[in-house]
């Protein structure tokens, strides 16, 4: 299956993502905030980022706006996890280069749903 | 698939208390003046943490709650609304309320609806208070899709989308495929692509998208579901959504139009009048194109969210920790004070005489003991945490306090970092709280009279955590009036707890705030006086295997110092014997050990033992009497042992038949198995399999000097 990396300080939602992603067979990588991810990154190539938006360190946006900077990730799908009310997050994230956005609160159905949408 | 999402509810309540925390620290911390944008953003997004992990885990009241917290957050955050004390009270009481709906629903209780909602009223009015300039995002919530009536004869039958991506939209990791895929699964469809733009070979450029789809939905589902389809690229394309009307039977149930947003959609509501000619896809693509400001949410008056800065942010260093039930943590260490007791065993074997000349088994014994407390100290250090886990309470506690009583105080704390059980954490937050409640409601005087007194109108509270010899100790002190002398002893007088003419030293004195049912302060106030007492606190930290004692100077202040073991499991012990019994001393409390001679004995008023060493009169407390331990005569001082032990700054002499050897001995709570009994503070087993009662010092002092009082 997909090779996803999966971004979030939170520690429950970040482990609710990716047990959903490993259970639906995914091979699937954390890291706790931008910078982190950006290293995963850059080490191994990944089908999908998802990554949590208010982040320490580096935030999910300016994550993906490096992401995209990088050839390995130039067409890769970035999606933002985010909630319903920071309309405004969604129009940083879309010029920032994300794909997409999952909006919070979601439940694992919804999340594989998107998930299995993004990957064809 | 169905995945439970209760099993990681004990890790997002455990974040979300850290994160309530963070906010309460963060607030308490801000400077209303000259607020620090990283501060409040560390404090938005704690709160912002909360509210996507509650909602997500479906913990609604939270959510909610902290939905509103975190639009007010986000208004100062933004600049829209100014800071000041009054917000702040507000965001700390939304932050107690918080912690009770996190509670509530962590115990899957009821949440205290009446204190919520009076909360939430006070965030509203907070929010409110600011709105006038700011207007959040009003003007771009446009209208939302104007109903569609079924048009009487002509029936529509389906939706035509025309969609012209921006070259640049592959490079977002959108795929026009994957959202015509998207539309496939809604309805029906017949695609159709326009690829005359794509330019001649010498132009083409395969990262840009030069082509346009036209789709037919042949069913008429709802608008929304389109529009949720495009929802992540509706600003990166030309897109028109026009009905298809046509005779086709009666189909197409509006009804459903208003179907609730998914997670996935999530569509900014557009002003799009729905189109009624099929014809005309000229000129609503050309429409749509022109379609209003494609980021609807872009505040007008240019409060638009501040480009996030890189912060240069100080190398956090972040430790990698793992969260486990404490249950599996207290289970190991069971076993592990099992297997000391056996060490001890195998540890007797070595004077077996049978098993002499074995040198190996003698090394590996002696290994095996090292190894063994080796392990013991490393699983014990796992359930030590930092004080601070207690202390971080105190300063909201002080500030609340100080702006109640009209006092003015500063907070001093020291230590934070020093480690203490879990458990002591835990039983030692309610004396503290006592103490420094006390402190400051009675220790701390109102600024006026400190000024008449000579002294600077703030007062200050000291809380200090430090390590001393196998002791945690923790100090309480404040720069206040210091206990008032003749008011507790007149108090005394009156409880009956002394005579009216004892003669008492201050210490003496100031030692009787400990009695039970002891009160000074004439009106009970709000603060302190709720019926605990200091009995209660000394109690409290006694049951921890502690002590606690005060100084005071009249004028200059108190220090109430609490001294608890380092760990409440084990300890290093002195075995002692007395009569046919084993008692247990524990090391920490002893000075020396020895067999007096004669001439060291004297006696005070013909009656009471001591012993003079090196020029100080100690008092002897026979262990045999205090425990009422039967002996077949009565040793005299010189024939037995004086064990010199230290509690408080007090010293005496216990006196014992014999020492025996000393050991490290795993404590076990007389209270859970028996009960509380004076003068022991625990039992232990021993290594051939006896239990050993393990002595309190501390109270032995207390109880011979009430036999010498009563005598």
């Amino acid at each position: 299956m997909a090779k996803i990396l999966a971004v979030d300080d939170s520690a429950s939602m970040r482990q609710m993502v990716v047990f959903t992603l490993r259970a639906a067979g995914h091979d699937v990588e954390e890291a706790e905030n931008g910078v982190q991810a950006l290293e995963k990154a850059r080490a191994s190539t990944f089908d999908l980022v998802i990554s949590d938006v208010n982040m320490p360190e580096m935030n999910g946006i300016e994550l993906i706006r490096l992401l995209r900077q990088e050839s390995a990730y130039q067409f890769t799908p970035l999606l933002m996890l985010t909630t319903e009310s920071a309309p405004e997050k969604k129009a940083e994230g879309k010029a920032a280069g994300a794909t997409g956005w999952i909006v919070k609160p979601f439940n694992p159905d919804q999340l594989l749903s998107i998930v299995k949408k993004v990957l064809g | 698939m169905s995945i439970d999402l209760s099993q990681f509810h004990n890790v997002f309540f455990e974040e979300s208390f850290e994160n309530v925390d963070v906010l309460e620290q963060g607030l308490l911390e801000l400077d209303v003046d000259n607020p620090d944008a990283e501060a409040i953003n560390t404090i938005f997004r704690a709160a912002h943490s909360i509210k996507g992990g509650s909602g997500t885990f479906g913990f609604s009241d939270v959510a909610d709650f902290t939905h509103i917290m975190e639009n007010l957050l986000d208004d100062i955050r933004g600049g829209k609304r100014g800071l000041d004390q009054d917000v702040v009270d507000v965001l700390l009481g939304s932050v107690d309320c918080l912690r009770m709906l996190l509670s509530a629903a962590r115990e899957g209780t009821e949440p205290d609806t009446a204190v919520r909602d009076a909360q939430l009223e006070r965030l509203k009015a907070a929010l409110e208070g600011q709105t006038q300039g700011g207007g959040l995002s009003e003007g771009a919530k446009l209208d939302v899709q104007a109903p569609e009536a079924p048009q009487g004869e002509p029936v529509q039958t389906g939706w035509r989308v025309v969609f012209r991506p921006l070259p640049e939209l592959a490079q977002r990791g959108n795929d026009p495929l994957r959202l015509i895929r998207e539309l496939k699964e809604i309805a029906p469809v017949q695609v159709s692509c326009d690829s005359s733009l794509i330019p001649d070979w010498e132009r083409y450029d395969p990262t840009r998208l030069e082509m346009s789809w036209t789709v037919v939905l042949e069913e008429n589902v709802p608008r929304s579901a389109i529009e949720d389809v495009f929802s992540w690229v509706e600003d990166e394309c030309d897109l028109a959504i026009v009905p298809v009307v046509g005779h086709a039977p009666a189909g197409g149930d509006t009804s459903a139009a208003n179907e609730s947003k998914q997670a996935v959609g999530e569509v900014e509501p557009k002003g799009h009048p729905p189109e009624t000619s099929a014809e005309d896809v000229q000129k609503s693509s050309a429409e749509a194109s022109g379609s209003p400001d494609p980021r609807p949410s872009d505040p007008v008056g240019g409060a638009r969210p501040a480009a996030p800065k890189k912060v240069p942010s100080p190398t956090t260093t972040a430790s990698q920790s793992i969260r486990v039930d404490l249950p599996k943590v207290d289970a190991l260490i069971n076993m592990v004070g099992e297997l000391v007791i056996t060490q001890s065993m195998l540890n007797m074997l070595r004077d077996e005489p049978a098993l002499q000349g074995y040198d190996r088994l003698h090394e590996g014994l002696a290994q095996l003991q090292r190894q063994t407390r080796a392990l013991q100290e490393g699983v014990m250090q796992i359930r030590m945490l930092p004080i601070s886990f207690c202390f971080s309470r105190f300063p909201r506690m002080v500030r609340d306090l100080s702006r109640q009583l009209d006092k003015d105080i500063e907070l001093v704390m020291s230590g934070e970092n020093t480690e203490v059980d879990k458990t002591v954490i835990e039983k030692i937050t309610d004396p503290l709280v006592h103490l420094v409640r006390n402190s400051i409601d009675h220790g701390i005087e109102q600024p006026d009279v400190r000024e008449a007194a000579g002294k600077p109108r703030t007062g200050h509270v000291w809380l200090k955590a430090y390590h001393q010899v196998g002791n945690i100790v923790i100090e309480v002190a404040d720069d206040g009036g210091g206990l008032n002398r003749d008011r507790i002893r007149q108090k005394a007088v009156e409880k009956g707890l002394i005579a009216a003419d004892a003669r008492l030293t201050d210490q003496q004195i100031y030692e009787l705030i400990f009695q039970p049912g002891f009160s000074t302060q004439e009106a009970v106030s709000d603060l302190s006086g709720r019926g605990v007492g200091m009995d209660v606190v000394r109690k409290n930290v006694q049951a921890l295997g502690g002590s606690i004692n005060v100084e005071s100077e009249s004028g200059k202040g108190s220090t109430f110092t609490i001294r608890l073991p380092l760990t409440l499991a084990i300890m290093d012990g002195q075995l002692v014997q007395v009569g046919e019994e084993t008692y247990i001393i524990p090391l920490v409390s002893i000075i020396e050990s020895l067999q007096p001679s004669a001439d060291m004995i004297h006696y005070v008023g013909g009656e009471s033992e001591t012993i003079k060493l090196r020029g100080e009169y100690l008092p002897v407390v026979r262990l045999a009497d205090v425990l009422e331990v039967s002996q077949l005569r009565r040793p005299k001082l010189h024939e037995g042992i004086v064990v010199i032990v230290e509690t408080d700054r007090r010293r005496y002499g216990l006196f014992v038949d014999d020492l025996l050897n000393q050991q490290q001995i795993v404590i076990k709570s007389l209270e859970d198995n028996y009960h509380r009994v004076e003068g022991v503070s625990g039992a232990t087993i021993l290594g051939d399999g006896r239990v050993a009662l393990i002595l309190d010092v501390d109270a032995l002092h207390g109880m011979m000097a009430r036999e010498v009082m009563h005598a």
